[in-house]
């Protein structure tokens, strides 16, 4: 193996560089230093046009005390968060283990839950619309109530986890198909030859040969629930009852007032949290390799 | 470690069933239970063509739960010519095409540096691409957009002469960010390949483009296949990225344009259903067509045999 190091020749090494260099510089130039100098800027009052100055944390203090808005974005983001993680991936599971088995028409129930997985999350918030508008939406028409479903801050974040977990439902449930199809058959029957019951042989014997599927399903629960935005702001903007950190980042920048730092600070935070998770989804992924 | 492949979909489900002698009314409840969760999964997508085929006083009048009068298809003819869909498709286009392109090129010539050839520091190198693709977008957002407007660009190139507002400035953002996910399952599928393929052309002296290009790649056509497709819906359905790095209106991809279709004090959510419809129908074709390359490559990143 140690033989092949010396094997390039001069042009193998040129092509190399220029590969390999162009992916470096990419992935550096336009992922890897804007995340650090997001970091940067949180501790400036950059205007986006003015003098850089430095003021420490005071960002992050105004974001805390000042800014209303921060707050009811964490709330939600932990809302949203929870409802994925707690009501839409146990449910994608749930229905993953009922598809998984010989079933008649399983393809066209597949087939229907993941479906909104390929619709951009604007089309499905302009879905939304139609189901939840108040006037004349089906939801009101179905329940015979008239409840401004999108306008209502209280309730409002609700409707709109519900419609995104529509979208994750079916995401969740084509990755634990895959992992259910790679469990071994031969554990499944051993169980069922020693009497243990269709819930006993799941929840002992096939969940925990899930660890792996289970570690990443996490990831991409924390990972949709932090990048949540495209469905608020194509709803209303993420205003009234819709904040979340990430439309609270975009609306600093594209907003009228440009505060680069005190959107960087926000942007931050995110980075703080998501940042946790990717470790623990790459330690995961790469614990099998030296 | 080894990526299995995505074809023993069917196969593996045989034995389970049929030691077990059938419990019939198990079997129905189970059969009525996925029909109903089934048709309420649909139900949103039916109702939004249900909504786009009746004239908007009809729905106001009666609302969109209600038994047609009218049907009509001129809100598809609407939206497509007074929104002009048709030109937005085209810039969509423009941008993903070159955007899928480009990323599978890089991202499978790393790849393979990467799984095949030794070169140092290339774990690090997986997990740092990796990474990036996980973060959030709006955590290097702030400063990429000031990047963006500081960059200039000949006028050829951009009509906004800088890299924010521009085409190339999208494929680029797109390419960097859905980069590391394809390395990291390109790569994974390479170190399945056989390595005496590769061994034996390093002794027949060919040279590393060599065994990139005409031994590797084409072996690699199914997870090319199957990220292409995948690649090609998300950078599609991006939303985000146009919406901050573009200002011209007529330059926006098709799915950030849809919200053109909203007025300014009254939206005809009749003609935005319409508008949605025609915006989802590219995905949803690929996603009938190339159904199985699809969850081939939602799942070729997840599992690990």
């Amino acid at each position: 193996m140690a033989v092949k190091t010396r094997r390039y020749s001069a042009r193998d090494v040129t092509i190399l560089v220029i590969g390999l260099g162009v992916a470096i510089v990419v992935n550096v130039g336009l992922i890897w230093g804007p995340t650090l100098a997001s970091v940067g800027l949180s501790g400036t009052d950059w205007n986006g046009i003015g003098p850089i100055e430095w003021i420490g944390g005071q960002n992050y203090a105004d974001l805390a005390d000042e800014y209303p808005p921060f707050w009811s974005a964490v709330r939600n983001n932990l809302l949203w968060l929870g409802f994925l993680g707690l009501i839409a991936t146990p449910f994608g599971l749930f229905c993953a283990v009922l598809l998984d088995r010989r079933l008649r028409l399983s393809r066209v129930y597949q087939s229907a839950l993941y479906m909104p997985v390929v619709l951009s999350l604007a089309v499905v918030g302009f879905i939304a619309q139609l189901v939840y508008s108040s006037d004349y939406g089906v939801l009101n028409a179905v329940s015979g109530l008239t409840v401004d479903w999108l306008g209502d801050r209280s309730i409002n974040i609700w409707v709109v986890m519900v419609a995104a977990g529509w979208r994750h439902v079916g995401y969740v449930m084509i990755i634990y198909l895959a992992g259910l199809k790679a469990v071994d058959p031969a554990l499944k029957e051993a169980a069922a030859i020693d009497g243990a019951s269709e819930s006993q042989t799941f929840f002992r014997v096939v969940f925990p040969t899930l660890r792996p599927i289970n570690v990443i399903v996490l990831v991409i629960t924390v990972i949709e629930a932090l990048r949540a935005f495209d469905i608020v702001y194509a709803i209303n903007r993420g205003r009234n009852g819709l904040e979340l950190l990430s439309v609270l980042v975009t609306e600093n920048i594209v907003g009228e007032a440009s505060r680069i730092g005190f959107g960087s600070a926000i942007a931050v935070i995110l980075l703080a949290i998501s940042l946790g998770f990717i470790v623990t989804y790459l330690s995961q992924l790469f614990r099998e390799e030296r | 470690m080894t990526l299995t492949a995505p074809v023993p979909a069917r196969t593996s489900q045989q034995p389970a069933a049929s030691p077990r002698r059938p419990v019939r009314p198990l079997r129905v409840l189970l059969h009525v239970f996925l029909a109903m969760v089934a048709l309420g999964w649909l139900m949103p997508l039916a109702l939004a063509v249900y909504a786009s085929l009746r004239p908007y006083d009809e729905t106001a009048r009666l609302g969109y739960l209600s038994l047609p009068e009218h049907l009509t298809l001129d809100y598809y003819g609407e939206a497509w010519s007074q929104a002009e869909l048709p030109r937005y498709y085209l810039n969509t286009l423009v941008i993903v095409v070159p955007g899928v392109l480009i990323t599978l090129m890089l991202a499978s010539f790393t790849a393979f540096a990467i799984a095949r050839l030794r070169i140092p520091g290339r774990k690090t190198l997986l997990i740092v691409f990796t990474a990036g693709n996980l973060l959030p977008p709006q955590v290097l957002l702030t400063p990429l957009y000031t990047l963006y407007t500081m960059v200039p660009l000949p006028a050829w190139l951009s009509d906004s002469q800088a890299l924010y507002d521009s085409y190339l400035g999208l494929i680029l953002i797109h390419v960097a960010f859905q980069f590391g996910f394809c390395v990291f399952v390109i790569a994974n599928f390479m170190r399945t390949i056989p390595e005496e393929i590769n061994e034996a052309a390093l002794v027949d002296g060919a040279s590393v483009w060599r065994r990139y290009w005409q031994l590797t790649l084409p072996l690699c056509r199914p997870v090319l296949a199957a990220l292409s497709t995948l690649q090609f819906t998300w950078m599609y359905n991006d939303f985000l990225w146009a919406l901050v790095l573009m200002s011209s209106g007529d330059k926006l991809p098709v799915t950030s344009a849809l919200n053109n279709l909203r007025g300014q004090f009254f939206t005809d959510y009749n003609l935005l259903a319409a508008g949605s419809v025609l915006v989802a129908l590219p995905t949803l074709i690929v996603f009938q067509l190339l159904h199985k390359q699809f969850v081939a490559g939602l799942t070729l990143g997840s599992t690990k045999g």
